[in-house]
């Protein structure tokens, strides 16, 4: 049973892996390493555990690239039964962490479902949608919606507005790939719009308050200054006083002065744009979309409705996490608290990912590759 | 349609239709990263100038240096006013954790009073979580030492040093020296602010506000480069603070102790001034006070006592308090008479103990009751005439007689370096007009004669008087201040001061009134118990201010009236008598009569500046054990 788990290598002695992203997200981490050496105010123990678990994200990367991805498939609605129970734990005996409750305290290890629940819901949206004939009809539509919020509203009574966004968006992307027509999109997002506009008045019922001062942030940060809009300021200051060249490696102002909030997290993109200038940044940008145009060809080349719409909605949900952490740290969109993907410092959000990247590798369908 | 069929037709339409929703993703993912690469061009390309200042001004600060406020020594260097490092216990709450554990083990190591703790407080709820708050301001060295050895316990607490003003000599010489404090609002209007960013403290009063501008310096700058928390991290730039001028003193402070010592008890004044250049050797004014407690304010309780007290230390009796100047102001008056041709100086009034103007009976009486007699000149200073005084003044007229005291600087500024001085008052048909809305009448010319009425004169402006009188003419404004030393570039400047002559018509009118004030003490004059048995000749004149107006056909008897409405003492002199070295003005506050309470005291002043080898042996080896103490404290500071 194990062995029949994992994908027969008879062909090959090799790992199942693709060496294009593997090498991309290696290139990727190290380039993280680097701005994270300056970030975090030249602490090499800190990159020590940031290598460390870098290490750990591409060991299970590694394992989970040599499934047959087809015999993962019926282990789903498992998966995600389990994930929900296990934030409705949260919800009740969480440990409490920066003002929310993420953590489940095991003892000799601490978990956070909500991360696992990035990949177990467009996995499960997936799995309903596999064996139904595409596009999805509404009623399909409307099942799959449940699927996905059931666990985004307990992601988001955390409250962890971030990650609640990237479940919801991966599950909707399925839903997208799997060909929901386009008047049902504009459909939603008109209304969605109406409703958001409505709601606005609302909105301190259903958001928490500093999730409500981050949005009114985005738009005004310079009202106020020293408090909420400061992120933001001090983030723009170090991007825009980078220029083209950037500063230098170890000579940014704003972080090395400390002048950056969280520029060892969510904001270390602040750091590279102010040390390497917007020439670091489009390196990173490159690496990035090299990533996600070699994920789109994956998905291009899946088998199996299963594994295409899951290979799809993982590489959307990478590009999400890119879009925001980048879009919040310009000032184009709220601070909602997504780390950059592979460069942020931080475990739990580098082994999902790392993870996801596994799970793509094993969707690749090998021996045509190598039979080229 | 057979099933197979249909299925693999199903499956090239959900492949087509999951193709071109992949590529759709693929287009609008690299349209949404381009618009954060446009974002990103926006900021680094077209702002970056904009930003590239706004991170400068986040990084680099300009703090000002505060400079080293010049010292202030005495003429044979004795020091006066210092500078002192005194240590505050600061506590950023920050990174102190439990405010209110800390509190308790903090009392332990050092007594922390109900104020300390309920100010920091204070401060604790204004301030922000990583300024430094002060705990306990004026710590002592024990205190220093203490909290130094445990310091290790406590994060976020921490001993800072600051300069502080410190007067060694405490009470002696305040009202000359003044003292600095906290700059007000009010005075950040008029002052230079940049030059004052970094002091804590201006001069408030005496030397220390007149030569404000000396003492302070000039600020210096420096461009540092600060984290978030402000901390400095690295000096770019730095301009040095011009140290503030030291200044020496004409003031003699053995002098002056040794006369604040004569005047224990009494409210008085003593102005000595040297008449060959203006040098005030000794500007006295007791009850006096300890100006280090206003340095760094005060507390109310202390300067209530201090204002309410009604003896007034705080009143600079010696600059600003205005007294009538009495029968002092008689060989003034006397040459006034000369100048104007009205007395010869050996022209004669016949005294009968009082005096009438024609058609009116109010008489004006002369002190003395059965009258002098024939006066010339010479005996009506010598005795004090006042009828002499009250014909001649009538003969001259108000205007003749202002005009002519107005030259010795009656009415009028002395011009000292020292601030708050007052003006006193010379009056005049002008003046009453003016300010009292009244006519002048003619009695009040004969008073103004002798001092009384309307006259008001500091104890400066009658010695600076004096020392014009002495000089037969020779007017030297007043001067506290010697000289200014600049000490970086190591030059000593001489303070400049106001030279003007007072002549008169004939040179020997001088002698005229000089003999009179000789007679006063040398030739049975009304101070001539002073003058016996002395080693050197001098000339002087009493005078008694009445504090109250007696009423006509009524005494004056000291036991009946209250001490408060006694009469002031007072008596001007200068000695020696041909080369006078030194002017002298006493005046006690309801001390009675000049001759008996102030002549003697003026005598002992002359006595100890004129004859050094004869200070009385314990009151000189005093003054020299204050001066080693102090001379052995400057040379652990060099050294």
């Amino acid at each position: 049973m194990l062995t029949d788990l994992f994908q027969r290598r008879s062909s090959r002695p090799f790992l199942h892996i693709d060496k294009p992203l593997f090498f991309a997200l290696l290139i990727l981490s190290i380039l993280g390493l680097i701005v994270l050496y300056s970030a975090g105010g030249e602490d090499i123990d800190l990159v020590g555990r940031q290598a460390l678990r870098i290490a750990m994200g591409f060991s299970i990367m590694i394992v989970l690239a040599q499934i047959r991805i087809q015999k993962i498939q019926p282990w789903v609605p498992w998966l995600y039964l389990s994930g929900v129970v296990l934030l409705i734990g949260v919800m009740v005996v969480g440990e409490i962490s920066k003002g929310s409750q993420r953590w489940l305290d095991f003892g000799l290890f601490r978990f956070q479902p909500s991360e696992m629940m990035k990949l177990v819901v467009p996995m499960m949206v997936c799995w309903y949608l596999a064996d139904r004939p595409l596009p999805p009809n509404n009623s399909h539509i409307l099942v799959a919606l449940v699927i996905t919020f059931i666990p985004v509203f307990l992601v988001a009574e955390q409250p962890d507005l971030g990650t609640a966004i990237l479940i919801a968006s991966s599950g909707i992307f399925v839903l997208w790939l799997a060909g929901m027509s386009w008047f049902f999109i504009l459909g939603a997002m008109a209304f969605g719009g109406i409703g958001l506009a409505i709601a606005w008045q609302y909105l301190k019922y259903i958001l928490h308050e500093y999730q409500i001062q981050r949005i009114k942030t985005l738009f005004y940060p310079e009202e106020n200054p020293l408090g909420a809009g400061y992120h933001i300021i001090q983030s723009k200051i170090a991007i825009g006083s980078g220029g083209v060249y950037g500063k230098g490696w170890l000579n940014g102002t704003q972080s090395h002065l400390e002048f950056l909030p969280e520029r060892s997290t969510d904001f270390i993109f602040a750091v590279l744009s102010e040390e390497f200038g917007l020439i670091g940044v489009l390196v990173l940008l490159s690496v990035y979309i090299f990533i996600l145009s070699r994920g789109t060809y994956i998905a291009a080349q899946a088998q199996g409705n299963f594994a295409r719409l899951l290979a799809g909605s993982l590489v959307l949900s990478f590009f999400v996490y890119i879009f925001i952490n980048m879009g919040m740290v310009t000032g184009l969109l709220p601070v909602v608290g997504v780390p950059l993907p592979l460069v942020s410092y931080g475990g739990t959000s580098m082994v999902t990912l790392l993870a996801g990247f596994g799970i793509l590798m094993a969707i690749y369908p090998h021996r045509r590759f190598w039979s080229h | 349609m057979p099933s197979s069929l249909r299925f693999a037709l199903e499956t090239v339409h959900e492949n087509k239709l999951f193709n071109s929703r992949l590529v759709i993703a693929w287009v609008l993912m690299m349209i949404a990263l381009i618009t954060v690469l446009v974002r990103l061009m926006f900021l680094q390309v077209v702002n970056h100038e904009n930003y590239t200042t706004l991170s400068e001004n986040n990084r680099l600060k300009i703090m000002p240096l505060p400079p080293t406020r010049g010292l202030i020594y005495d003429r044979n260097g004795i020091l006066l006013a210092d500078n002192r490092i005194s240590y505050s216990l600061d506590v950023v709450p920050e990174q102190a954790g439990d405010i209110d554990l800390l509190l308790k083990e903090l009392t332990a190591i050092i007594a922390l009073n109900d104020t300390d703790i309920a100010n920091f407080k204070k401060q604790l709820r204004q301030k922000r979580g990583f300024d430094a708050i002060p705990l306990r301001l004026r710590l002592s060295e024990e205190d220093v030492a203490r909290f130094s050895v445990q310091s290790y316990r406590f994060s976020g607490v921490e001993i800072t040093s600051n300069w502080s003003r410190f007067y060694p000599l405490g009470v002696r010489g305040t009202h000359a020296i003044g003292y600095v404090g906290r700059i007000s609002e009010h005075e950040l209007d008029a002052i230079d602010k940049s030059n004052y960013s970094g002091s804590n403290y201006i001069g408030k009063t005496g030397v220390e506000k007149f030569y404000e501008s000396e003492l302070h310096g000039k600020v210096g700058f420096q461009h540092v480069e600060t984290n978030v928390q402000e901390r400095v991290l690295r000096v770019l730039e730095r301009t040095p603070p011009i140290s503030g001028k030291n200044l020496y003193l004409n003031l003699d402070i053995s002098l002056q102790i040794f006369i604040e010592d004569l005047l224990q008890g009494e409210r008085a004044s003593i102005v000595v001034i040297e008449p060959d250049t203006g040098g005030v050797n000794a500007l006295v004014s007791v009850p006096t006070y300890d100006p280090n407690l206003f340095v760094n304010g005060i507390d109310a309780k202390t300067y209530r006592v201090l204002r309410d007290s009604p003896d007034r230390p705080l009143f600079n009796r010696a600059i600003r308090g205005q007294y009538p100047p009495g029968s002092t102001v008689k060989p003034f008056v006397s040459l006034a008479g000369l100048e104007y041709g009205v007395r010869t100086p050996h022209s004669r009034t016949w005294c009968r103990g009082w005096y009438s103007l024609k058609g009116e009976k109010h008489r004006y009486r002369d002190w003395k009751k059965s009258g002098h007699g024939s006066v010339d000149l010479n005996r009506a200073i010598a005795q004090s005439c006042d009828v002499y005084f009250y014909s001649l003044a009538n003969d001259l007229g108000i205007d003749r007689l202002s005009a002519f005291m107005n030259r010795f600087s009656f009415g009028k500024k002395t011009g000292i370096d020292v601030s708050g001085e007052s003006a006193g008052l010379m009056p005049s048909k002008e003046w009453k007009e003016q300010f009292r809305r009244k006519p002048w009448y003619a009695g009040e010319t004969l008073i103004t004669g002798i001092g009384q009425g309307y006259s008001l004169a500091t104890p400066l402006q009658l010695t600076v008087a004096t020392a014009t009188l002495s000089k037969r003419g020779q007017f030297r404004q007043p001067r506290v201040v010697f000289a200014a030393e600049d000490t970086s570039i190591n030059q000593m400047t001489i303070m400049p001061t106001l030279h003007t002559n007072v002549t008169l018509k004939e040179e020997r009118f001088w002698d005229f009134a000089i003999h009179g004030m000789e007679s006063v003490v040398h030739g049975g004059g009304t101070a001539y118990k002073v003058g016996l048995r002395s080693p050197y000749r001098f000339a002087g004149k009493t005078g008694t201010a009445q504090v109250v107006g007696i009423k006509q056909g009524e005494r004056y008897n000291a036991k009946r009236l209250a001490k408060k409405f006694h009469d002031h003492a007072w008596f001007i002199a200068f000695a020696p008598l041909e080369t006078p070295r030194i002017a002298v003005t006493v005046i006690v506050e309801n001390g009675g009569g000049g001759s008996h309470i102030a002549a003697p005291i003026a005598k002992k002043v002359m006595d100890y500046f004129l004859l050094p080898e004869k200070r009385s042996p314990q009151k000189g080896q005093e003054a020299k054990k204050g001066v080693k103490k102090i001379k052995k404290k400057k040379k652990r500071r060099s050294g």
